[in-house]
């Protein structure tokens, strides 16, 4: 038994960290113990797919989150991560056979890339999730090398324009034909154009159907029956929940930690658990942008708002006097993609309609609204950051409206 | 008094700040960040928020 009682939270990232600061905020004296699998102290993750790789001497003290005097006494145990868990025992087991024992848990595991079949063991295949992948994948890019990137998320089109800006070719490879197609087709067709006219390909509508190489990748064979050449290889295609250690506690692990509205882990009969917690990437969660349906969020703002959601829920359990309402953020993240600033509010990956409501998305600064159903879900802009801005005191009434 | 600073070649004036503590923070028509340069201590919550929520970690605060 390595630790007794107090506060577990199982993931060692940002959400963690928040979530051990905020519980000393609210009095709860209770230990708190942070179990992460990586080897680093939490850091900051946004700049991976660009000022990590860009840098040639960045590393994890320029990312690491300062730690407040108020987490002092947190113990943070490293390089481990949790392979079970025993709900009713209240007990979670890490990787090298210890046992943590707990009052109160919090899953905040996160996600981890999800990777295809296509390219085991070949040097020069890599994914970008954590800093330990930023740093293997760094060295690689540099001018003439020749990047495929498998996917058209967020992470595959900040790392394409990275890698342009250090002289890489890179090509885009991509299942669906509208990258990004989660910001509207304008949108979209506007950051294509971006990219193209910084010299990225696109092979949209196709997936990657072999990766040849003896003990490095060489080549790379497209759906289209394409084979085009290269040095290194990333694969972008999504993420997958980290909730494999929850398995065998009667929860709903189907996409994430499926919890109630106050962010409680809910068993399959849908009876929340009194004690036990997600923050971060992996709750799913009902939201209220989604006419209650539950979503996990992996938008930026989400690990903090839950982190202090979760804080206070603990808080109210121990009778501190503080008080709970339902989880209701109004999310916001950006991209930046050269010289394209996005910044966006609320969830415009639930739109039905989407309308462009200032300037055009053209390459030059514009505002779109994302309707579901003719209500608004969401608004992104292209610069013009103080309009988007001004939407959430839209946002605000709408919650107290519903 | 708290005094806060932001270190403007990290800050790429992403705003987050402003939601948290809208009274020290605020982007101008150019929507570059501009900030009061001390806060009073009934705003440590908020700017410890503000702290948290900035993408390029660039406010720090100083008692």
């Amino acid at each position: 038994m390595t630790v007794t009682g107090g506060v577990v939270i199982v993931g060692g990232a940002m959400a963690a960290l928040r979530t051990a600061e905020a519980l000393r905020r609210h009095s709860v004296t209770l230990p708190v113990t942070i179990i992460g699998s990586e080897s680093y102290l939490p850091y900051n993750r946004p700049p991976l797919s660009k000022e990590a790789l860009r840098s040639r001497t960045l590393e994890h003290a320029d990312l690491a989150f300062p730690l407040r005097d108020s987490v002092a006494h947190v113990q943070f145990v490293t390089g481990r991560e949790v392979r079970s868990s025993d709900l009713e025992s209240g007990i979670v087991t890490d990787s090298e056979g210890d046992d943590y024992s707990f009052e109160f848990l919090v899953a905040a595991t996160g996600l981890r890339p999800r990777r295809s079949e296509l390219a085991a063991n070949l040097a020069g295949v890599h994914v970008l999730h954590s800093l330990d992948d930023a740093l293997a994948l760094r060295p690689r890019l540099g001018p003439g090398a020749r990047l495929v990137i498998s996917g058209s998320g967020f992470v595959a089109l900040e790392l394409a324009a990275t890698a342009r800006g250090l002289g890489c070719q890179v090509t885009v490879v991509a299942r669906g034909d509208k990258p990004l197609g989660l910001l509207g087709p304008e949108l979209s067709a506007a950051l294509v154009d971006r990219h193209a006219s910084e010299g990225v390909r696109f092979v949209l509508g196709h997936t990657i159907a072999a990766v040849h190489g003896e003990e490095a990748v060489e080549k790379i064979e497209i759906s289209s029956g394409e084979v085009v050449s290269c040095d290194v290889y990333v694969e972008a295609i999504g993420s997958i929940p980290n909730t494999e250690w929850l398995e065998g506690n009667d929860l709903d692990l189907s996409d994430g930690v499926l919890t109630d509205s106050h962010l409680r882990a809910v068993r399959e009969s849908g009876q929340p658990w009194p004690n036990v917690y997600a923050v971060g990437d992996v709750a799913r969660f009902p939201h209220w942008l989604a006419e209650g349906l539950p979503r996990r969020v992996g938008h930026w703002s989400n690990p903090t708002d839950s982190a202090k959601h979760v804080a206070t829920e603990i808080a109210h359990a121990l009778d501190t006097g503080v008080t709970t309402a339902d989880f209701e953020p109004i999310p916001s993240f950006w991209s930046d993609q050269y010289d394209f600033h996005l910044f966006s509010l609320g969830l415009p990956e639930l739109h039905d309609t989407a309308i462009t409501v200032q300037g055009a998305c053209d390459g030059g600064e514009c505002v779109v609204e994302y309707h579901r159903d003719g209500r608004l879900v969401g608004v992104a802009g292209v610069g013009l950051r103080s309009v988007v801005q001004g939407y959430r005191e839209q946002f605000i009434r709408g919650k107290v409206a519903i | 008094m708290i005094k806060i600073s932001v270190d403007m070649e990290k800050c790429q004036n992403y705003g987050q700040c402003v939601f948290e503590a809208p009274t020290v923070f605020r982007l101008n028509a150019e929507d570059k960040l501009e900030y009061e340069a001390t806060a009073d201590d009934a705003e440590r919550a908020n700017l410890e928020a503000a702290v948290d929520v900035c993408p390029m970690q660039a406010i720090t605060l100083v008692d």
